[in-house]
Protein backbone atom coordinates (compact mmCIF):
# COMPACT_ATOMS: atom_id res chain seq x y z
CA UNK A 1 0.00 0.00 0.00
CA UNK A 2 2.37 2.27 1.58
CA UNK A 3 4.83 1.10 -1.81
CA UNK A 4 2.24 1.80 -4.25
CA UNK A 5 2.00 5.22 -3.29
CA UNK A 6 5.25 6.28 -3.38
CA UNK A 7 6.28 4.47 -6.51
CA UNK A 8 3.18 6.83 -7.91
CA UNK A 9 4.84 9.78 -6.82
CA UNK A 10 8.04 8.90 -8.06
CA UNK A 11 6.62 8.12 -11.33
CA UNK A 12 4.48 11.31 -11.74
CA UNK A 13 7.30 13.75 -10.13
CA UNK A 14 10.33 11.79 -12.44
CA UNK A 15 12.65 14.98 -12.55
CA UNK A 16 12.05 16.03 -8.67
CA UNK A 17 12.61 12.25 -8.20
CA UNK A 18 16.42 12.40 -9.70
CA UNK A 19 17.11 15.17 -8.69
CA UNK A 20 16.52 13.63 -4.99
CA UNK A 21 18.62 10.61 -5.99
CA UNK A 22 21.42 12.22 -7.66
CA UNK A 23 21.92 14.36 -4.66
CA UNK A 24 21.59 12.02 -2.92
CA UNK A 25 24.56 9.85 -4.77
CA UNK A 26 26.61 12.89 -5.02
CA UNK A 27 26.22 13.20 -0.96
CA UNK A 28 27.26 9.58 -0.50
CA UNK A 29 30.15 9.98 -3.04
CA UNK A 30 31.45 13.82 -1.01
CA UNK A 31 31.59 11.50 1.89
CA UNK A 32 33.63 8.36 0.53
CA UNK A 33 36.27 11.46 -1.20
CA UNK A 34 36.62 12.69 2.58
CA UNK A 35 36.95 9.48 4.45
CA UNK A 36 37.69 6.59 2.40
CA UNK A 37 40.51 8.42 -0.32
CA UNK A 38 41.12 11.45 1.81
CA UNK A 39 40.08 13.84 -0.69
CA UNK A 40 42.97 12.79 -3.75
CA UNK A 41 39.60 11.63 -5.91
CA UNK A 42 37.61 14.06 -5.69
CA UNK A 43 33.60 13.61 -5.12
CA UNK A 44 32.50 13.83 -8.17
CA UNK A 45 34.56 11.60 -10.19
CA UNK A 46 33.33 9.09 -7.60
CA UNK A 47 29.65 10.15 -8.12
CA UNK A 48 30.14 9.25 -12.10
CA UNK A 49 31.72 6.31 -11.32
CA UNK A 50 28.50 5.56 -9.27
CA UNK A 51 26.15 6.58 -11.85
CA UNK A 52 27.81 4.13 -14.04
CA UNK A 53 27.79 1.30 -11.80
CA UNK A 54 24.02 2.28 -11.28
CA UNK A 55 23.19 2.34 -15.06
CA UNK A 56 25.00 -0.82 -14.84
CA UNK A 57 22.74 -2.23 -12.66
CA UNK A 58 19.47 -0.72 -14.19
CA UNK A 59 20.65 -2.36 -17.49
CA UNK A 60 21.08 -5.72 -15.88
CA UNK A 61 17.12 -5.29 -14.47
CA UNK A 62 15.50 -4.08 -17.74
CA UNK A 63 17.46 -5.24 -20.05
CA UNK A 64 17.03 -2.27 -21.98
CA UNK A 65 19.76 0.58 -23.55
CA UNK A 66 19.07 3.59 -21.28
CA UNK A 67 20.65 2.31 -17.49
CA UNK A 68 18.67 3.19 -14.98
CA UNK A 69 16.22 5.16 -17.04
CA UNK A 70 14.53 2.19 -18.17
CA UNK A 71 13.03 1.48 -14.56
CA UNK A 72 9.95 3.19 -14.18
CA UNK A 73 10.64 4.29 -10.70
CA UNK A 74 13.65 6.23 -12.22
CA UNK A 75 12.52 7.43 -15.33
CA UNK A 76 13.08 11.28 -14.53
CA UNK A 77 16.87 10.50 -14.98
CA UNK A 78 16.30 10.33 -18.18
CA UNK A 79 15.15 13.85 -18.35
CA UNK A 80 17.63 15.21 -15.95
CA UNK A 81 20.99 13.55 -17.53
CA UNK A 82 19.00 14.12 -21.36
CA UNK A 83 20.69 15.83 -24.08
CA UNK A 84 18.80 19.29 -23.34
CA UNK A 85 19.79 19.67 -19.04
CA UNK A 86 23.19 18.76 -20.34
CA UNK A 87 24.21 20.81 -22.71
CA UNK A 88 22.15 23.65 -21.26
CA UNK A 89 24.02 23.54 -18.07
CA UNK A 90 27.87 23.04 -20.03
CA UNK A 91 26.80 26.40 -21.59
CA UNK A 92 26.33 27.84 -18.50
CA UNK A 93 29.59 26.86 -17.27
CA UNK A 94 30.96 29.23 -20.25
CA UNK A 95 29.72 32.42 -17.99
CA UNK A 96 32.75 31.62 -15.42
CA UNK A 97 35.31 32.27 -18.35
CA UNK A 98 36.57 35.59 -17.55
CA UNK A 99 37.98 36.88 -20.60
CA UNK A 100 40.73 39.44 -18.94
CA UNK A 101 41.71 36.02 -17.17
CA UNK A 102 41.62 33.77 -20.08
CA UNK A 103 44.14 36.37 -21.99
CA UNK A 104 47.08 35.98 -19.33
CA UNK A 105 46.94 32.85 -20.40
CA UNK A 106 48.63 33.54 -23.15
CA UNK A 107 49.88 31.85 -26.23
CA UNK A 108 51.40 28.87 -24.42
CA UNK A 109 47.96 28.25 -23.34
CA UNK A 110 46.79 27.71 -26.49
CA UNK A 111 48.97 25.33 -28.01
CA UNK A 112 48.52 23.09 -24.52
CA UNK A 113 45.19 23.49 -24.67
CA UNK A 114 45.17 22.38 -28.79
CA UNK A 115 47.87 19.37 -28.06
CA UNK A 116 45.59 18.31 -25.18
CA UNK A 117 42.38 17.95 -27.70
CA UNK A 118 44.01 16.84 -30.44
CA UNK A 119 46.20 14.20 -28.51
CA UNK A 120 44.22 11.98 -26.46
CA UNK A 121 42.20 12.32 -29.53
CA UNK A 122 44.59 10.31 -31.66
CA UNK A 123 44.66 8.09 -28.61
CA UNK A 124 41.07 6.85 -28.54
CA UNK A 125 40.97 6.65 -32.30
CA UNK A 126 43.24 4.43 -32.38
CA UNK A 127 42.74 2.51 -29.67
CA UNK A 128 39.10 2.42 -30.93
CA UNK A 129 40.52 0.98 -34.18
CA UNK A 130 42.32 -1.75 -32.27
CA UNK A 131 39.05 -2.76 -30.54
CA UNK A 132 37.37 -2.99 -33.92
CA UNK A 133 35.29 0.11 -34.11
CA UNK A 134 35.89 0.73 -37.75
CA UNK A 135 33.23 3.25 -38.46
CA UNK A 136 33.90 7.43 -38.29
CA UNK A 137 31.24 7.67 -36.05
CA UNK A 138 31.91 5.28 -33.10
CA UNK A 139 35.96 6.09 -33.77
CA UNK A 140 35.17 10.00 -33.39
CA UNK A 141 32.65 9.39 -30.27
CA UNK A 142 35.58 7.42 -28.36
CA UNK A 143 38.48 9.52 -29.46
CA UNK A 144 36.43 12.66 -27.95
CA UNK A 145 35.93 10.72 -24.49
CA UNK A 146 39.68 10.55 -24.38
CA UNK A 147 39.55 14.79 -24.49
CA UNK A 148 37.17 14.45 -21.58
CA UNK A 149 34.09 12.74 -20.33
CA UNK A 150 32.08 15.99 -21.37
CA UNK A 151 33.19 15.97 -24.68
CA UNK A 152 32.56 12.66 -25.40
CA UNK A 153 28.70 12.07 -25.07
CA UNK A 154 28.42 15.59 -26.75
CA UNK A 155 30.15 14.61 -29.65
CA UNK A 156 28.59 11.30 -30.00
CA UNK A 157 25.33 12.45 -29.16
CA UNK A 158 25.67 15.18 -32.34
CA UNK A 159 26.98 12.75 -35.00
CA UNK A 160 25.07 9.92 -33.94
CA UNK A 161 26.78 7.40 -32.02
CA UNK A 162 25.07 4.38 -30.36
CA UNK A 163 24.93 4.32 -26.65
CA UNK A 164 27.14 1.43 -26.09
CA UNK A 165 29.81 3.58 -28.18
CA UNK A 166 28.64 6.42 -26.23
CA UNK A 167 29.07 4.90 -22.32
CA UNK A 168 32.27 3.04 -23.99
CA UNK A 169 33.48 6.72 -24.70
CA UNK A 170 32.33 8.45 -21.12
CA UNK A 171 34.01 5.10 -19.29
CA UNK A 172 37.43 6.43 -21.13
CA UNK A 173 37.12 10.15 -19.86
CA UNK A 174 35.73 8.92 -16.47
CA UNK A 175 38.79 6.73 -16.12
CA UNK A 176 41.31 9.97 -17.47
CA UNK A 177 39.96 12.27 -15.14
CA UNK A 178 40.29 9.56 -11.78
CA UNK A 179 44.12 8.82 -13.51
CA UNK A 180 45.01 12.80 -13.75
CA UNK A 181 43.73 13.26 -9.90
CA UNK A 182 45.33 10.59 -8.44
CA UNK A 183 48.64 10.64 -10.98
CA UNK A 184 49.12 14.53 -10.45
CA UNK A 185 50.68 14.64 -6.93
CA UNK A 186 53.12 11.44 -7.88
CA UNK A 187 53.89 12.98 -10.90
CA UNK A 188 54.51 16.82 -9.89
CA UNK A 189 58.24 16.58 -9.98
CA UNK A 190 58.49 15.26 -13.51
CA UNK A 191 55.85 17.40 -14.90
CA UNK A 192 57.94 20.56 -13.69
CA UNK A 193 54.66 21.59 -11.87
CA UNK A 194 56.17 24.71 -10.23
CA UNK A 195 55.26 28.10 -11.54
CA UNK A 196 51.34 29.12 -12.66
CA UNK A 197 52.87 29.28 -16.48
CA UNK A 198 53.44 25.18 -16.26
CA UNK A 199 50.34 24.83 -14.24
CA UNK A 200 48.59 26.63 -17.24
CA UNK A 201 50.57 24.22 -19.42
CA UNK A 202 49.11 21.16 -17.65
CA UNK A 203 45.54 22.47 -17.70
CA UNK A 204 45.89 22.44 -21.30
CA UNK A 205 46.99 19.17 -21.71
CA UNK A 206 45.25 17.28 -19.00
CA UNK A 207 41.95 18.47 -19.67
CA UNK A 208 39.29 17.38 -17.19
CA UNK A 209 38.74 20.04 -14.66
CA UNK A 210 37.64 17.86 -12.50
CA UNK A 211 40.87 16.05 -12.90
CA UNK A 212 43.05 19.45 -13.35
CA UNK A 213 41.59 20.84 -10.12
CA UNK A 214 41.79 17.90 -7.73
CA UNK A 215 45.31 17.05 -9.29
CA UNK A 216 46.49 20.26 -8.30
CA UNK A 217 44.54 20.75 -4.86
CA UNK A 218 46.71 17.91 -3.75
CA UNK A 219 50.08 19.03 -5.24
CA UNK A 220 49.94 22.87 -4.70
CA UNK A 221 47.07 24.98 -3.87
CA UNK A 222 47.85 28.30 -5.27
CA UNK A 223 48.54 26.41 -8.62
CA UNK A 224 44.91 25.68 -8.96
CA UNK A 225 43.42 28.33 -10.82
CA UNK A 226 45.77 28.71 -13.09
CA UNK A 227 45.01 25.10 -14.56
CA UNK A 228 41.57 25.10 -14.13
CA UNK A 229 41.33 28.70 -15.98
CA UNK A 230 42.76 27.23 -19.19
CA UNK A 231 40.93 23.43 -18.53
CA UNK A 232 37.79 25.25 -18.75
CA UNK A 233 38.13 25.96 -22.15
CA UNK A 234 39.13 22.30 -23.05
CA UNK A 235 35.39 20.92 -23.30
CA UNK A 236 34.13 24.33 -24.58
CA UNK A 237 36.92 23.71 -27.65
CA UNK A 238 36.64 19.87 -27.58
CA UNK A 239 32.76 20.47 -27.98
CA UNK A 240 33.56 22.72 -31.05
CA UNK A 241 35.99 20.48 -32.54
CA UNK A 242 35.04 17.16 -32.02
CA UNK A 243 31.72 17.05 -34.22
CA UNK A 244 33.27 18.89 -36.62
CA UNK A 245 37.21 18.91 -38.05
CA UNK A 246 38.19 15.79 -35.49
CA UNK A 247 35.16 13.86 -37.39
CA UNK A 248 35.61 15.30 -40.86
CA UNK A 249 39.33 14.33 -40.49
CA UNK A 250 38.30 10.33 -39.02
CA UNK A 251 35.39 10.16 -41.81
CA UNK A 252 38.33 11.46 -44.38
CA UNK A 253 40.78 8.43 -43.69
CA UNK A 254 38.00 5.76 -42.64
CA UNK A 255 36.23 6.36 -46.26
CA UNK A 256 38.82 8.03 -48.85
CA UNK B 1 15.21 39.15 -12.09
CA UNK B 2 17.01 35.52 -12.10
CA UNK B 3 14.49 34.38 -15.42
CA UNK B 4 16.54 37.31 -17.70
CA UNK B 5 19.64 35.59 -16.75
CA UNK B 6 18.26 32.30 -17.51
CA UNK B 7 16.76 33.72 -20.65
CA UNK B 8 19.79 34.99 -21.76
CA UNK B 9 21.45 31.36 -21.46
CA UNK B 10 18.19 29.66 -22.92
CA UNK B 11 18.45 32.41 -26.12
CA UNK B 12 22.37 31.78 -26.38
CA UNK B 13 21.82 28.00 -26.28
CA UNK B 14 19.69 27.85 -29.17
CA UNK B 15 20.92 30.01 -31.36
CA UNK B 16 24.00 27.86 -30.61
CA UNK B 17 22.25 24.94 -31.89
CA UNK B 18 20.60 26.19 -35.00
CA UNK B 19 23.60 27.77 -35.66
CA UNK B 20 25.28 24.34 -35.14
CA UNK B 21 22.68 22.83 -37.14
CA UNK B 22 22.96 25.25 -40.42
CA UNK B 23 26.89 24.82 -40.37
CA UNK B 24 25.72 20.56 -40.24
CA UNK B 25 23.51 21.43 -43.36
CA UNK B 26 26.01 23.52 -45.44
CA UNK B 27 28.35 20.85 -44.63
CA UNK B 28 25.85 18.22 -46.40
CA UNK B 29 24.88 16.08 -43.17
CA UNK B 30 22.25 15.74 -40.29
CA UNK B 31 24.24 16.91 -37.85
CA UNK B 32 24.99 19.46 -35.00
CA UNK B 33 28.42 21.12 -35.92
CA UNK B 34 29.79 22.12 -32.72
CA UNK B 35 26.61 23.66 -31.75
CA UNK B 36 27.32 24.02 -28.00
CA UNK B 37 30.56 25.37 -28.49
CA UNK B 38 29.41 28.06 -30.35
CA UNK B 39 26.68 28.89 -27.78
CA UNK B 40 29.45 29.11 -25.05
CA UNK B 41 31.22 31.41 -27.08
CA UNK B 42 27.87 33.17 -27.74
CA UNK B 43 27.53 33.24 -23.60
CA UNK B 44 31.07 34.68 -23.10
CA UNK B 45 30.52 37.47 -25.48
CA UNK B 46 27.50 38.44 -24.86
CA UNK B 47 28.79 38.21 -20.74
CA UNK B 48 31.19 40.81 -21.85
CA UNK B 49 29.03 43.23 -23.69
CA UNK B 50 26.05 43.49 -20.96
CA UNK B 51 28.75 44.21 -18.34
CA UNK B 52 30.23 46.92 -20.06
CA UNK B 53 27.34 48.10 -21.18
CA UNK B 54 25.85 47.78 -17.19
CA UNK B 55 22.88 45.68 -17.49
CA UNK B 56 23.92 42.50 -16.18
CA UNK B 57 22.76 42.58 -12.34
CA UNK B 58 24.02 40.04 -9.59
CA UNK B 59 20.26 38.58 -9.58
CA UNK B 60 20.31 38.14 -12.95
CA UNK B 61 23.66 36.56 -12.74
CA UNK B 62 22.00 33.72 -10.49
CA UNK B 63 19.92 32.45 -13.33
CA UNK B 64 23.18 31.53 -14.85
CA UNK B 65 25.17 30.52 -12.41
CA UNK B 66 22.64 28.23 -10.30
CA UNK B 67 22.92 26.18 -14.21
CA UNK B 68 26.96 26.28 -14.42
CA UNK B 69 27.20 24.73 -11.04
CA UNK B 70 24.28 21.84 -11.63
CA UNK B 71 26.33 20.59 -14.26
CA UNK B 72 28.40 17.91 -12.68
CA UNK B 73 25.15 16.35 -11.22
CA UNK B 74 23.77 16.51 -14.90
CA UNK B 75 26.36 14.57 -15.91
CA UNK B 76 26.17 12.09 -13.14
CA UNK B 77 22.43 11.47 -13.85
CA UNK B 78 23.88 11.25 -17.81
CA UNK B 79 25.68 8.60 -16.49
CA UNK B 80 23.28 6.68 -14.83
CA UNK B 81 21.28 5.82 -17.81
CA UNK B 82 24.20 4.99 -20.39
CA UNK B 83 24.46 1.53 -21.98
CA UNK B 84 26.82 0.27 -19.24
CA UNK B 85 26.24 -3.36 -20.35
CA UNK B 86 27.08 -3.07 -23.63
CA UNK B 87 30.06 -0.47 -22.99
CA UNK B 88 31.38 -3.58 -20.47
CA UNK B 89 31.63 -6.15 -23.39
CA UNK B 90 33.66 -3.66 -25.05
CA UNK B 91 36.40 -4.75 -22.90
CA UNK B 92 39.19 -2.96 -21.76
CA UNK B 93 38.94 -0.19 -24.96
CA UNK B 94 38.29 2.49 -22.10
CA UNK B 95 41.12 1.77 -19.96
CA UNK B 96 43.95 1.35 -22.86
CA UNK B 97 42.57 4.70 -24.17
CA UNK B 98 42.35 6.71 -20.95
CA UNK B 99 46.25 5.19 -19.98
CA UNK B 100 47.33 6.15 -23.33
CA UNK B 101 45.97 9.82 -23.14
CA UNK B 102 47.20 10.50 -19.67
CA UNK B 103 50.49 8.89 -20.58
CA UNK B 104 51.15 10.79 -23.75
CA UNK B 105 50.07 14.01 -22.27
CA UNK B 106 51.88 13.71 -19.00
CA UNK B 107 55.26 13.09 -21.40
CA UNK B 108 54.27 16.89 -23.57
CA UNK B 109 53.80 18.48 -19.97
CA UNK B 110 56.99 17.61 -18.73
CA UNK B 111 58.39 18.35 -22.03
CA UNK B 112 57.14 21.72 -22.39
CA UNK B 113 57.96 22.76 -19.05
CA UNK B 114 61.34 21.58 -19.12
CA UNK B 115 61.90 24.22 -21.72
CA UNK B 116 60.39 27.03 -19.41
CA UNK B 117 63.46 29.58 -18.77
CA UNK B 118 65.17 28.65 -15.14
CA UNK B 119 64.94 32.49 -14.31
CA UNK B 120 60.92 32.14 -14.50
CA UNK B 121 61.22 29.42 -12.22
CA UNK B 122 63.26 30.70 -10.07
CA UNK B 123 61.33 34.11 -9.81
CA UNK B 124 57.80 32.53 -9.29
CA UNK B 125 58.85 29.04 -8.22
CA UNK B 126 59.18 30.82 -4.44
Amino acid sequence: MMWSIIEKAAKENGLVTAFAIVGLVMLVSGVISRKLTFGRVQGSAIAILIGLGLAYVGGKMSGGSKGLADLALFSGVGLMGGNMLRDFSIVATAFEVHAEEAKRAGWIGAIALLLGTVLPFIVGVCVAWAFGYRDAVSMTTIGAGAITYIVGPVTGGAIGATSDVMALSIATGVIKAILVMVSTPVAAKFLRLKTPRSAMVFGGLAGTVSGVSAGLAATDRRLVPYGALVATFHTGLGCLLGPSLLFFIVKMFVSP
Amino acid sequence: MTIYGTALLAVCHLIGIITGDLFGRALGMETNVGGVGIAMLLLIIARIYLHKAGLLCATSECGVHYWGSIYIPVVVAMAMQQNMVAALRGGPAALIAAVGSVVLCGLFVSFINRMEPDTDVQKEGK
